[in-house]
């Protein structure tokens, strides 16, 4: 799926294009991807440029990152409860019990 | 990077308020014939991938196209105002733009031709394409600086145009047997036309003694061979030489730019103080 060739990848007749998650860098350099949404295109390049026309145009962009859609695994809605839930009851998982040295001001 | 005033009015970010340099007559005739070449095959080239809008084969090339439109119509904007400056004649862009006629346009020909198909789009944008980047390139070198500097402006867009139309090509000519076929044959069909930006005229050969713009039939060698070799990466035929229709540039048009400017022109000629 990660081709980078100009072939046209999963060109299924009257099919669909493969979609593909657009990750978007903005402001300073080495500032995190964040998702900015998906664009269907055949192939890494014109996802590239899709997503370019779609999201980046306005913007500052810095750079962008895009991923076939099929190639994310994510947890599902119902996963919610067994994967986050729990977290919620348990303070001490927060990193709040610890004294921070002095000049620090993040906390 | 441009700040979003800058990216939504050209105007201010490209024309600086400054005294334009004394031309002798010859040579400001040259150059306001020129630029309105310049912004004529940008605005009528522009206006023709606008009817793709709500068209597109689909929303996101829909919306590359539409883009890429507004670039160009942004482009001519910048070339046509600053025609109006060298006429010296108080006609802005859009006077300029709306209130002149078929045969006062200087578009070449192939900016003007009905958009076709998506194959037939594309191959006119990437033949143009090719050839505005190989423009703009040399052109940010002359010694007219105003022109200069929105060559330099242009070339980084027009570089986008070329990355987008050539990535079309080789998908189309190396895809399917049908967008192979449609491809090849949209090709032929412009072939014609593709001739007429690299014949220098008088205005030319002045205007490259005076201010080194560069001579429009120097840039054909190139042209030819970077077309040549994309067109051969595609699995594409390079067309034949064959006759070359000419005309645009001094106001001898197809049947198509009357239709195409009627299109564009109605609603100021019809409302000329009309604002909105």
């Amino acid at each position: 799926m990660t081709t980078t060739s100009t072939k046209v990848v999963g060109s299924n007749p009257g099919g669909e294009w493969p979609v593909w998650e657009v990750f978007l860098q903005e402001g300073e350099e080495g500032s995190p991807h964040k998702h900015a949404g998906s664009v269907h295109a055949p192939d890494g390049e014109i996802a590239l440029q899709n997503a370019r026309d779609v999201y980046a145009r306005r913007g500052k962009v810095r750079s962008i990152w895009v991923v076939p859609a099929v190639v994310i695994t994510a947890s599902s809605p119902s996963d919610a409860g067994p994967f986050f839930d729990p977290a919620q009851d348990k303070v001490y998982r927060h990193p709040q019990f610890y004294k921070a040295p002095r000049g620090v001001k993040v906390f | 990077m441009e700040s979003p005033e800058e990216m939504l009015s050209p105007r201010a970010a490209t024309i600086a308020p400054s005294e334009l340099p004394t031309f002798s007559p010859a040579v400001r005739t040259a150059l306001f014939d020129y630029l309105l070449r310049l912004g004529d095959d940008r605005l009528i080239l522009g206006h023709r991938l606008s009817e793709w809008c709500g068209h597109g084969p689909i929303l996101e090339e829909d919306l590359a196209i539409g883009n890429v439109s507004l670039d160009l119509i942004g482009h001519a904007q910048a070339f046509l105002a600053l025609a109006g400056r060298v006429e010296g004649k108080e006609r802005d862009e859009d006077r300029l733009t709306f209130f002149r006629g078929e045969r006062e346009f200087r578009n070449i020909k192939l900016s003007e031709l009905p958009r076709g198909d998506f194959a037939f789009t594309i191959a006119r944008q990437f033949l143009f394409d090719s050839y505005a980047a190989l423009l703009m390139e040399k052109l940010q070198s002359c010694r007219f600086p105003e022109l200069a500097g929105l060559a330099a402006k242009t070339l980084k867009e027009d570089t986008y145009h070329l990355r987008h139309s050539a990535q079309w090509v080789l998908r189309l000519g190396d895809g399917t047997l049908e967008s192979h076929a449609k491809v090849q044959a949209a090709f032929n069909d412009l072939w014609a036309y593709s001739g007429e930006a690299f014949v220098a005229d008088e205005v030319e050969l002045l205007l490259a003694k005076e201010l080194g713009i560069p001579d429009p039939s120097s840039l054909k060698a190139v042209w030819v061979e970077r077309v040549s070799a994309l067109l051969k990466e595609a699995t594409l035929q390079v067309p034949a030489d064959c006759f070359m229709h000419t005309g645009g540039r001094k106001g001898l048009h197809t049947e198509y730019l009357g239709k195409l400017l009627a299109e564009m022109q109605i609603v100021p000629r019809s409302y000329p103080d009309a604002r909105w």
